[in-house]
């Protein structure tokens, strides 16, 4: 496949390598604020090309990993509810919940079905009038516009059984929180090149600039993970500290403009609790008022909910960089992603999952 | 999850809610949203997450950046063998 194939080329990915190796003088640490990213880079052995003074840490950027326990639990609740189709992207059916999961749901009779898009979930409701049909619509920037699109699209076809669990968050807040805590490692940022290409990176400059830290927005394959690690590098090195597009082929500065129009007809902002960090001001979106009729919360009162989250999981502080999936007691042997007791041993983009998937043995730098 | 891959534009379907189409990825072929691509053309490549396309794929972008690379190869490769290439 053009434009993968090409991105993964060895002998061009050893160039990028040679050079990083060139310009690393001094020890940095960086962090790839992607679930995708920390994917690819296990994935294809990137972290072991590094100089050993490159520290990457892994950010929070997975939706299924910082969707907060309460909207798990509420989506559970929902779930289990007679006459209720429950849609929602696979990652988060093995998402522990206070007591079980959506996949024990399912087992006990539930109707929850995984789909590949939201506008699919807007099919399954047009073609059962008789039930309810909810669509779990986590993420972030880059499948906001979708999730959004789903809204407008059940309007458009006057449906009245469709309603959506809304879980979005956005990464610039997550940022700040990142980079304003005292006990702050990251000196530099590779920022998530689909959340670019919806939301360009216009709103990146002031945070480089506040925090004197250089921001790289990059891609997924090897060569454009290395290259956005080089530009990184390179600026550390000169101590300069400006944002940069490592992923020109996909991302522009203003980003795309309809797609920030679809979200702008539907999500508003809101505050944000993250799994394992907490509450990020601004650092959502909810339906607006328009849209209420469409806010699954809204629709379903589901009572109560106590959540009680694992006393042993340490998923928030890796999250936020501060630890590795190493340093958690329970890694590998209570927590596998057969029996996970966080989130971030499900997701694919998890980085639990990631280092149990490809097998790290590689002790965290300290 | 913010997974996004290039595929090329075989099919626009105006369907009534959204403009689809067709994207084929190397093979697989599935329905796309391209309500935020409305000047995408037929053979584009264009970036699809959650069956919805984030952008068109710019090819000289793509071209410029692996061409660049190479020549970064040609850098690289004279320094390792020890002669300054800016000085030759
Ligand atoms: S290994 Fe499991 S218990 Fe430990 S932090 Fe990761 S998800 Fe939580």
């Amino acid at each position: 496949m053009r434009y993968l194939d090409e991105f993964r080329d060895s002998e061009l990915t050893k160039i990028l390598v040679d050079r990083i190796h060139r310009e690393t003088t001094r020890p940095w640490v960086i962090m790839e604020i992607c679930g995708g990213q920390t994917h690819s880079i296990m994935q294809n052995g990137i972290d072991q090309l590094l100089p050993p003074q490159i520290e990457l840490v892994h950010g929070p950027g997975c939706p299924v990993c910082v969707t907060s326990l309460e909207l798990v639990d509420k989506a559970i609740a929902i779930a289990s509810l007679p006459n209720v189709i429950f849609c929602s992207f696979g990652d988060m059916l093995r998402v522990p919940g206070s007591g079980k999961d959506l996949f024990s749901v399912r087992a006990s009779g539930g109707q929850v079905k995984i789909v590949y898009s939201p506008l699919d979930a807007v099919k399954i409701a047009k073609a059962n009038p008789d039930k309810q049909v909810v669509f779990f619509a986590i993420g972030f920037e880059t499948t906001g516009p979708a999730n959004a699109m789903s809204v407008l699209q059940a309007k458009a076809l006057g449906l009245n059984n469709f309603s959506v669990l809304v879980s979005q968050v956005t990464v610039p807040p997550a940022m700040h929180a990142i980079l304003g805590d005292p006990a702050n490692r990251v000196q530099g940022f590779l920022a998530a090149g689909h959340v670019c290409a919806v939301m360009g990176y216009w709103e990146y400059p002031p945070i480089a600039e506040k925090y004197q830290i250089p921001i790289v927005v990059t891609g997924f394959e090897p060569i454009d993970l290395l290259k956005g690690i080089l530009m990184t590098i390179e600026q550390l090195e000169k101590g300069t500290h400006i944002v940069e597009n490592a992923y020109a082929r996909v991302v522009s500065f203003e980003g795309n403009k309809p797609a920030q129009a679809i979200l702008q007809k539907v999500f508003e902002p809101c505050d944000r609790n993250w799994r394992g960090i907490g509450l990020i001001p601004t650092s959502g979106w909810k339906l607006r008022p328009e849209f209420s009729q469409f806010d699954a919360e809204q629709k379903f009162s589901v009572g109560d909910i106590h959540t009680q989250e694992s006393p042993i999981c340490i998923a928030g502080q890796i999250l936020q960089g501060r630890k590795k999936p190493l340093q958690c007691p329970a890694f590998a042997t209570q927590c596998t992603p057969e029996y996970p007791l966080g989130a971030t041993m499900v997701s694919s983009e998890g980085a639990c999952a990631a280092y149990y998937r490809y097998a790290r043995e590689v002790q965290p730098r300290e | 999850m913010c997974l996004a891959v290039p595929g090329i534009l075989t099919e626009i379907t105006p369907t009534p809610g959204a403009l689809m189409g067709k994207v084929d990825f190397g093979g697989v072929v599935r329905e796309v949203c391209l309500e935020a691509v409305p000047d995408v053309k037929i053979g584009n490549y264009v970036i699809v997450h959650a069956g919805f396309a984030l952008n068109i794929l710019s090819e000289e972008e793509a071209q410029e950046t692996l061409s660049a690379l190479r020549e970064l190869g040609d850098i690289e490769s004279e320094l390792a063998s020890g002669v300054d290439p800016m000085k030759v």
